[in-house]
């Protein structure tokens, strides 16, 4: 059985991105042979020096005109263990909101440092998000090592500077490994190059790296999405509620609470097309059927009576605010929380983070495009939420603008 | 099922993902419509979607643009699947509006009707006043399709802007749009070519029989082995040769080629693609070969 893992990228040419996932690509047999041919060609018309492997995931004309990275691109390989989907980034401080995009459904970050430079504003910055978005694991490549003679000191010192900055962090899991994309050092197969290294090649790292407990399987959580009426002769009376579980494992026979209303009852089955479940965990998607023929709709989230989500109109937000008018309190805007939409007010906008130093500036009054900062909002109806750090899916909310129906920003409840 | 732990595979996880894409499109669009070619991305699409809302029938129709250049194999493939289901079938037919003279087609050699799906697609969309439009389109297809949302917008043309897309985070789709804009739905982004057939094999789903090895009479023209059939006749100084083929795409006939194989059962497929180093396009699409951004500019039009 292959696994699926999801891997967040984020950074510039220079620090050899490209270089190296156009190598995973190249040597998982990820990449293609005309695709490469249209990489070269494109170089070579463009009068480049080197085949820039950028050109893989940059698909858009201006992207190609302008030699730079816009939006996010996803990548994918595969191993006989698992498939993997890479977002790749911009680095860039005006890029925040595509590498919090990035993020949010990573299981994995890996940032790249080039050994001559050291860890620089950009890596601290990519760290900070992806703590922030909670990807529960995190990959430093120290990249180049061959221009630093794979030179061990070099390393341990990126490596140290590297943790003491992650201290200040919620970081869980982090492995830092010595590199060089360009001849390919640890990317596949351990290097000769450095004996020292006592650890895993990258790509060996990303199909052992254990992530099945990531998941929330203790809060038994299922927005319900969509209620399945067939309204035929033979299933006139078949009332199921599909969703896809976003927290605990749910069976048959459970005793389950419906919110925000408040009502009991407990699970008559789990379907599916493929036949009954006897367990359902997250991220699955099924069909659920109660024993009670209660009012249940879209909006409403099953837990256990033992344990419930927070339910509430009071909100303590962090934000990545991702529209160009800034985010000023009392302005009104919609939300969407799992399965509802409802409508909110900010009530109050705390700080803002610098990104770079992780300073809170708590003078400022709005929330500008690609700033992250702590808000908080009143719903004209009550959500069932939990806090960010304890699922990421019944944590997370959309903010977006009322009369554009653009998205605004991101947030995680705090 | 797993037999041990809570762990899905990853077609599990990339089935549950597009089940949660249909599901939330249903519940916050009015007038959704699935795209349907009788290809083997819209075949898969049509099986996660018949999942998603089982044990009820699907809560919207099919819609097929028909160049009326089509493959029969797969025009018959397409009616006996949608009767199957009890799904209502919408065609939009690119010959009718040829006929009615509201298109005029490059009768040049080389020329496709690709080109004249998109106005039809897009009056077919206004007609019946779909505000969501499913599609089988796949990321590692193209790279203008690499940076395209699940959800992605289209203005009262059809167009996508591509510098302007919504941030789209988590699992939480924002669908919110105005009245004479539309979305396209891609329930399958994340899925790769190898994904598709591996699907097809774990659910034996049935395909049109052109995507397996077969004899045909083909031409070799640009690097592409085209079939001979009256719409694509053999030109001066070319010979028709009779070779064991198969189709990767499938597409209008006038530009989508074959490819040599052997391939004649779902498991020889996947060994075959696992194999390849061409991209499914790059090897069979004329299309896709006009220039690097030739997706992205279609698309900017209105294009699937």
């Amino acid at each position: 059985m292959t696994e699926l893992l999801r891997v967040a990228t984020a950074g510039s040419v220079d620090d050899g991105k490209s270089t190296l996932i156009g190598r995973l690509l190249y040597d998982t047999k990820s990449l293609f042979s005309d695709q490469l041919a249209a990489v070269e060609r494109t170089s070579r018309e463009r009068g480049d020096g080197y085949v820039d492997l950028a050109l893989l995931t940059d698909g858009l004309r201006a992207e190609r005109e302008q030699g730079i990275t816009i939006d996010v691109a996803y990548r994918y390989f595969a191993t006989p263990r698992r498939s993997f989907i890479l977002a790749d980034t911009p680095g860039h401080v005006q890029y925040t909101r595509n590498m919090v995009t990035g993020a949010s459904t990573a299981d994995l970050a890996l940032l790249l440092v080039d050994a001559r430079k050291g860890v620089l504003e950009q890596t601290r910055r990519h760290a900070f998000l992806a703590s922030l978005l909670r990807v529960p694991h995190m990959v430093l490549c120290v990249n180049k090592m061959d221009l630093v003679d794979f030179d061990r000191e070099v390393f341990e010192k990126i490596k140290e500077d590297f943790r003491r900055f992650a201290t200040k962090l919620e970081i869980v899991d982090v492995t830092t490994i010595p590199i060089s994309a360009l001849s390919g050092d640890n990317v596949v197969s351990r290097s000769p190059s450095t004996p020292w290294y006592d650890g895993s090649s990258l790509l060996h790292h990303l199909e052992e790296l254990h992530i099945a407990s990531d998941r929330n399987l203790i809060d038994v959580r299922f927005p319900v999405q969509w209620v399945v009426r067939p309204r035929t002769d033979e299933l006139h009376d078949y009332r199921g509620y599909a969703g896809q579980v976003a927290g605990g494992v749910l069976k048959p026979g459970d005793d389950v609470i419906v919110l925000p209303s408040g009502l009991s009852t407990r699970v008559a089955g789990i379907d599916s097309f493929d036949g009954p479940i006897s367990e359902a965990f997250p991220p699955m998607s099924v069909t659920v059927r109660l024993e009670d023929d209660l009012d249940v709709s879209r909006g409403d989230m099953i837990a256990r009576p033992n344990n419930q989500p927070t339910v509430g109109q009071d909100l303590q937000l962090m934000v990545s605010w991702m529209a160009d008018a800034p985010l000023r309190r009392r302005a009104r805007i919609g939300i969407k929380h799992t399965t509802r939409s409802v409508r909110a007010m900010v009530t109050d906008v705390s700080y803002r983070v610098d990104i770079d130093t992780l300073h809170r500036d708590e003078s400022v009054e709005t929330l500008g495009l690609n700033d992250i900062g702590r808000i908080a909002l009143r719903t004209t109806s009550p959500l069932c939420y939990d806090p960010y750090r304890r699922n990421r899916t019944t944590g997370s909310v959309l903010l977006i603008d009322e009369s554009t129906g653009a998205t605004l920003g991101a947030g995680m409840i705090l | 099922m797993p037999v041990t732990g809570y762990e899905l595979s990853h077609l599990e996880m990339l089935e549950a993902e597009a089940i949660h894409i249909f599901r939330e499109v249903a519940a916050e669009f009015e007038r959704p419509a699935l795209l349907f070619s009788g290809g083997k991305d819209s075949i898969v699409m049509l099986r996660v979607a018949e999942k998603a809302f089982w044990p009820a029938k699907l809560p919207f129709p099919l819609l097929h643009i028909d160049t009326g250049h089509n493959f029969p194999e797969v025009l018959a493939f397409r009616d006996h699947r949608s009767a199957e289901l009890g799904a209502r079938l919408v065609v939009g037919s690119v010959q009718t509006a040829i006929d009615a003279g509201e298109l005029t087609e490059d009768t040049r050699p080389g020329a496709s009707r690709n080109q004249l799906q998109t106005p039809v697609l897009l009056d077919t969309i206004a007609e019946n006043r779909f505000d969501a439009v499913f599609g089988g389109a796949r990321r590692d297809e193209e790279k203008a399709r690499a940076k395209e949302r699940v959800y992605s917008f289209r203005d009262e043309f059809g167009q996508w802007d591509p510098k302007n897309q919504r941030p789209e985070l988590w699992s939480l789709y924002n669908g919110r749009h105005r009245p004479g804009e539309h979305i396209r739905v891609f329930p399958l982004s994340n899925w790769t070519e190898l994904d598709i057939w591996r699907y097809i094999a774990q659910e034996r789903l049935e395909i049109p029989s052109i995507y397996y090895a077969h004899s045909r009479d083909v031409i070799e023209r640009d690097g592409m082995l085209l079939a001979v059939t009256p719409l694509t006749p053999p030109r001066a100084g070319e010979i028709a040769l009779p070779r064991q083929i198969r189709y990767r795409t499938v597409g209008d006939i006038t530009c989508t080629g074959a490819v040599e194989s052997t391939a004649a059962t779902v498991e020889e497929v996947i060994a075959e693609v696992a194999a390849t180093r061409i991209t499914e396009r790059g090897a069979t699409r004329a299309d896709d070969r006009v220039s690097e951004a030739a997706m992205e500019d279609r698309k900017r039009e209105g294009y699937f």
